[in-house]
């Protein structure tokens, strides 16, 4: 169960990303994030896992405050939030296993990490992953010699490395063709039913969100504008949450 | 177009010119700019005789033989008649017109049968046997040559001889001894450039994290935290420095044996390698009891302690060995000399070397401990503990300071060394504490960053070639002080442009990388540093080149390298022999550029 409790992030400079946010996620949902570009849907998904320090309002994990957290219990909290990016994120240079590996270091010792070794089962876990996504065959490539959609796989392998309890998708598929899109959604899917995971993940094609999403939030400006099932969306929702000029298209 | 700011704009136009003109006319005088000076025929001249020398690098040379061809003269004519003088003519021989002569009159030598083509020079010898130079000659193709010179006074009428020294190249070309120094110093001079450059780098990639704005700016500590792990570090520096000093002392017992030496270091390291996998698992999905905890740090302390005995006993065991196969080894001796080096820096940098360690460890726990302070504690607590903890930190950072001053000034006043000092940062520690009760985090990383940056501006600003001045007064006239100096300005040089390279790496990944639950640490090893590989071997080669030309003139100022002979012989205006280093300069730099292009070009 996540609680976001009047999360409230003014930027350096006085750009109000986040106003005054409430809303709910029970565990085991599948949330879309809907919103147009700079309403705030990177900007709270950030402030779920502290990337980004809110101004004020609260997060509550599990009954536990995110936003009171020490570094120490923010590591903890954050080893159970796994993260997938718009760009992938991946360090392009190191390999598609290492990569991956990157998704353990929130339990393996940071004492280890300076000599760059993972304990056994780790590695035999993100070749596990890495077949769960498909594409165990390219563990030993450099990341940049991966196609887009390969990429975001990685990226998914990664946040499943986590063993997460939660996976905050920030536009996973923004950067992708919708042939694409739509295989990374499934396994976003798969993640959620199988594994149990809730899922947030912010979205710009709404017949993705028809598509994939148990329910959906939309932001504008920072304001949570609607909070309802996808069905809900009608012309008049559509409007209120994209501008009036807004035309729908897909 | 208008016409009033037409003549507005060719008015400033005009003053722009004048401007230019007064500012080329004083920079003119300054520079002592002087068309008289270039064209003066004195200036032309020695300009000339330079140039031709420079465009005879003294590399080769002629073994080369002297034949002396005697005759004799008097001076001046006697009154009897000169005795005549057989002369083999199938052989070189001399023949003066006229055969005697008054003092400081001109007659003419001729020579006949020299080898074509060969240099010589002529003597005039009186009885004293000093040769007294009376020119040159080059015989030319049938070997004859004429002279005129002039004949000098003679105190006597005695016979004098004139010599024709005539010198014939024989065998093949050889090396001068120029040459042969030239290598020597060349080579020297690659040497001190690879040292240099590595030293610096070793140094420089871990500064340049702290010179980096996007890492350091994240770095905040409370008040606590920071005022903590600045006591932290005296504490732990004293605890590092007694604990190597007792082991060194303990270590010379166990020394007497080499062999038990070593075995001590095998069962030592096994020792520790049990140790560390106990206490340090790879993996832990729950968090350790805190007594579990404790345990840990006291054995993993004494496995620390253990190998400080390690290092300290391998060293000293280096020593030796090192000392004893220099002369077994012959001409590689230089290895064994290395080793004995390399146990004595070893054995020399470890209480200062264990103490940094132990300072940042204990400053590091001491902060976090500072950090739970503020969590542990009756929150009405915090303000007194601010207080207290933030005049001890302003006091030891001011007293340190004021130390450092005393060592440069000499002032010895306990009171005015101490007390005010201490006072005074007591005084901002607790003013820091107040001010910082509101917004709880001070920015101790972007502090570092400021410091940090500062003081390799300038560290950097500051030439190698004036760095070894400083360096030759304590390692000696030398490329030892060279490569000090020059390291010292590439440590600052490539820090700066290696926290520049941190600054542009790709936030995603970095953030990614965060987001898993990351250490700092971990985040600048699987995500920074895969990143500024590329970036950090191509400045390092770029350094490189950059050391080698530097190196070459480092020895005008005492560094060693090709740069003091090169020095020399200006000074001395054996312009030729400069030449040889010239040469080797421009090869050695133009090599070293292609290499260095050609090693980026392969490896990034």
């Amino acid at each position: 169960m996540l609680r976001v409790q009047n999360l409230t992030k003014i930027y350096e400079g006085g750009v109000l990303a986040l106003d005054n946010v409430n809303f709910e996620v029970p565990r085991g949902q599948f949330l879309a994030v809907i919103g147009l570009s700079g309403s705030g849907k990177s900007t709270l998904l950030r402030c779920i896992n502290r990337l980004i320090e809110p101004t004020s309002g609260k997060v509550l994990w599990n009954e536990v405050d995110v936003t009171a957290a020490s570094e120490e219990e923010l590591r903890l909290i954050r080893r159970k939030i796994g993260m997938v990016f718009q760009h992938f994120n991946l360090v392009h240079r190191s390999s598609v296993l290492t990569n991956v590996l990157a998704g353990r270091l929130g339990y393996v010792n940071p004492a280890w990490s300076i000599i760059n070794r993972f304990p056994k089962e780790d590695v035999e876990k993100a070749m596990k992953q890495l077949a769960r996504v498909g594409i165990a065959e390219k563990a030993n490539q450099r990341a940049d010699e991966l196609s887009g959609g390969q990429q975001q796989r990685v990226g998914i392998a990664r946040a499943l490395m986590q063993d997460p309890a939660m996976i905050l998708a920030d536009e996973p598929v923004a950067s992708l063709d919708p042939v694409l899109a739509h295989s990374i959604m499934q396994y976003l899917e798969l993640i959620n039913k199988e594994d149990g995971v809730t899922v947030l993940c912010s979205l710009h094609f709404l017949d993705l969100v028809h598509r994939y999403a148990h329910r959906v939030i939309a932001l504008n400006e920072g304001k949570l504008v609607f909070d309802g099932l996808p069905e809900e969306i009608d012309d008049n929702r559509f409007k209120e949450i994209y501008g009036k000029d807004a035309e729908r298209v897909g | 177009m208008n016409k009033k700011p037409s003549i507005f704009k060719s008015l400033r136009l005009g003053l722009i010119v004048l401007f230019c003109l007064i500012v080329y006319a004083y920079g003119f005088q300054v520079t002592q700019v002087s068309f008289k000076e270039i064209s003066s025929q004195r200036r032309q001249e020695s300009l000339t005789r330079v140039l031709r020398a420079l465009a005879r690098p003294d590399l080769i040379e002629y073994k080369q033989e002297e034949t002396i061809i005697k005759t004799s003269i008097y001076v001046p004519c006697p009154e009897s008649e000169i005795p005549s003088i057989e002369i083999d003519k199938s052989k070189p021989y001399l023949v003066l017109t006229p055969a005697c002569s008054e003092p400081r009159k001109q007659i003419q030598i001729e020579g006949y049968n020299f080898t074509p083509k060969s240099d010589g020079s002529l003597y005039f010898i009186p009885p004293s046997e000093v040769n007294l130079n009376l020119g040159t000659f080059t015989a030319d193709e049938k070997g004859y040559f004429s002279v005129m010179v002039k004949v000098p006074p003679r105190p006597d009428t005695a016979v004098q001889y004139i010599h024709a020294v005539s010198l014939q190249r024989t065998g093949s070309p050889i090396l001068t001894q120029t040459a042969k120094d030239t290598w020597g110093k060349i080579v020297e001079t690659v040497f001190l450039a690879l040292l240099a450059t590595t030293l610096g780098v070793i140094f420089s990639v871990p500064i340049s994290f702290f010179a980096a704005r996007n890492l350091m700016k994240e770095v905040t500590s409370t008040i606590s935290a920071l005022s903590l792990s600045i006591l932290g570090w005296p504490v732990g520096i004293a605890i590092g420095v007694i604990v190597t000093r007792w082991v060194n002392n303990q270590s010379d017992i166990l020394l007497n044996n080499s062999w038990l030496a070593l075995l001590l270091i095998i069962v030592l390291c096994a020792v520790i390698w049990f140790i560390v996998r106990w206490a340090l698992p790879q993996e832990e999905t729950q968090r350790p009891k805190f007594t579990l905890r404790v345990v840990r740090l006291i054995t993993l302390g004494i496995s620390g302690i253990m190998a400080i005995m390690i290092a300290i006993v391998a060293a000293k065991l280096t020593m030796k060995a090192g000392v004893s196969i220099i002369s077994p080894l012959g001409v590689f001796g230089f290895l064994g000399t290395f080793l004995s080096n390399m146990g004595e820096i070893i054995k020399t940098i470890m209480p200062l070397a264990v103490g940094i360690a132990v300072g940042a460890l204990v400053s590091n726990m001491f902060g976090k401990a500072g950090k739970l302070l503020y969590l542990r504690i009756n929150p009405s607590l915090h303000l007194i503990a601010n207080f207290i903890l933030g005049g001890l930190a302003g006091a030891t950072v001011f007293i340190t300071i004021s130390f450092l001053i005393n060592w440069f000034y000499q002032i010895n006043d306990p009171f005015k060394i101490y007390t005010i000092p201490g006072l005074i940062g007591a005084l901002c520690g607790v003013a820091l504490a107040m001010w910082s009760r509101k917004q709880d985090a001070i920015p101790t990383g972007m502090a570092i960053y400021y410091i940090t940056r500062t003081l390799l501006n300038a560290t950097r600003a500051i030439e190698a070639l004036i760095w070894v001045i400083i360096f030759v007064v304590w390692v000696g006239i030398g490329p030892f002080a060279g490569v000090m100096a020059l390291s010292l300005h590439t440590v600052a040089a490539l820090a700066k442009l290696y926290s520049e390279q941190v600054e542009s790496i790709l936030p995603g990944p970095l953030e990614a990388v965060r987001s898993t639950g990351a250490t700092r640490l971990q985040m600048i090893i699987y995500s920074v540093i895969p990143q500024i590989i590329p970036p950090y071997i191509s400045f390092t080669m770029y350094r490189w080149d950059i050391n080698v030309r530097m190196s070459t003139i480092i020895g005008f100022a005492g560094g060693g390298g090709i740069g003091f002979l090169l020095y020399q012989n200006i000074n001395l205006m054996n312009y030729r022999a400069a030449s040889a280093q010239m040469l080797a300069i421009a090869i050695v730099v133009a090599l070293m550029d292609y290499l260095s292009s050609y090693m980026r070009e392969k490896v990034v």
